[in-house]
């Protein structure tokens, strides 16, 4: 069961060019969608969305296709952005108004709830409020329309932790079903490392892994130990490295195989989906 | 039921939950028929993946702790007392050889040993 089948999706702009990638995102489940700046999270996202034309690749919700199927697809998407597009000069309540009519299931019922759980003023202007209440009305728009599935591009970015921590909970309310679906595409790994159920991680145009974050989690390792321990043969074992006058740290990608390698020479530890990331990205950096 | 999971032992969550989940069955405090939670509204209650949870009761299932009827949740399975027993020896005897090893690294005697454990086994004895 998925929710988005992605095949050799491709776009080439001036400086960044996606290269063909692949994935599913899986129905019922939180996934997220990781990688550094300019990694292509946001091309995806925007193709995914029907605003980026594709150079080539298909794209599929739940068996459906962009063009002939945009309608049914974009009516069950409920699409959340730190990107302003809104009409800065309308009120809270007039944006309401002119985005309910494009939604079939759209529920008044359902936006005043949200609109109270968040505390938005619905009379204020679109123009007055800071990026993270824009994020709130944002998501409750998104949420009061019945989607199916819920994208959110860099989510948490403006959000304070204590509504980030209640965000988790919204999502793994929106999931209780297992008919529904988020992909929360973030460089802010630390809200993904609690619920997320997949990770898919991008860099530099390509994907890099599209798995499950327990088994991302176990397989992946963080060396730490003295220098010593490294000789050219070592270096290569790991994806990314750090070395510095008193030590080393390292990712690599296979823990039995660092167990064996190591003994108890170094330090192994559980990584964060950060560790993975910022050795992923640096490692890449070192070969290009 | 409760379950508190340490996000700093480096032991997996799944685990953790396998682990607390059996002990409370083992003990008792969990009885065969009770209901559980299901594996996405317990997700939501520890923040943590789906797929954790799902891995903790696939585990449990395959143990014969609990059971799981599609459309009707997971239950406490009926342990009989004598698999119960048995788990306990089973266990009992795994801290034994932990025991053993640990008496052995810091150089304690068989005899040694012996008489701490009776010392302690009486003493809880009156």
């Amino acid at each position: 069961m998925t929710a988005i089948d992605i095949q050799d999706l491709t776009k080439r702009y001036d400086r960044f060019t996606l290269h063909p990638v692949s994935f599913t995102v899986p129905k019922g489940y939180i996934t997220g969608l990781i990688g550094p700046n300019g990694a292509g999270k946001s091309t995806i996202i925007k193709a995914m969305l029907g605003l980026v034309r594709p150079d080539s690749g298909q794209i599929r919700f739940d068996g459906r296709s962009f063009p002939q199927e945009e309608r049914a697809i974009k009516e069950q998407i409920g699409f959340v952005s730190d990107e302003n597009h809104f009409y800065e000069q309308l009120t809270v309540a007039e944006l309401k108004r002119n985005f309910a009519p494009f939604y079939p299931e759209w529920s008044d019922a359902d936006f005043a709830r949200y609109a109270n759980l968040f505390e938005l003023d619905l009379k204020k202007r679109i123009k007055d409020l800071s990026k993270g209440t824009r994020m709130k009305v944002s998501l409750a728009l998104a949420l009061s329309h019945n989607a199916r599935l819920l994208i959110m591009d860099e989510p948490t970015g403006g959000l304070d932790p204590v509504f980030r921590r209640e965000l988790l909970d919204l999502l793994s309310d929106f999931i209780q079903d297992g008919e529904r679906s988020v992909l929360f595409s973030t460089h802010i790994t630390t809200d993904l490392d609690r619920v997320a159920d997949y990770i898919i991680c991008m860099n530099r145009g390509r994907l890099v892994f599209s798995e499950s974050k327990e088994s991302i989690l176990e397989r992946y390792v963080l060396v730490r130990g003295s220098n010593e321990l490294l000789d050219r043969d070592v270096r290569q074992e790991f994806i990314g490295l750090r070395e510095t006058e008193v030590g080393f740290e390292a990712l690599h990608a296979d823990r039995r195989r660092a167990t064996e390698l190591f003994r108890n020479a170094a330090i192994l530890e559980n990584p964060t989906l950060e560790d993975i990331l910022y050795y992923t990205a640096k490692g890449e950096v070192l070969l290009g | 039921m409760n379950i508190v999971l340490s996000h700093t032992s480096g032991e997996p969550f799944y685990l953790q939950i396998v682990e607390q989940l059996r002990r409370q069955i083992l003990t008792g405090v969990l009885l065969p028929g009770a209901g559980l939670p299901s594996i996405r509204q317990l997700a939501k209650d520890l923040q943590i993946s789906v797929i954790t949870t799902k891995r903790a009761y696939e585990e449990l299932e395959k143990e014969g702790f609990i059971d799981s009827k599609v459309g009707r949740g997971s239950f406490v399975a009926g342990v009989s007392a004598e698999a119960l027993r048995e788990e306990r020896v089973k266990r009992l005897e795994q801290d034994l050889l932990q025991l053993v090893e640990e008496a052995r690294a810091i150089r304690i005697s068989y005899p040694e040993l012996r008489d701490m454990l009776r010392l302690y086994y009486e003493e809880d004895e009156s």
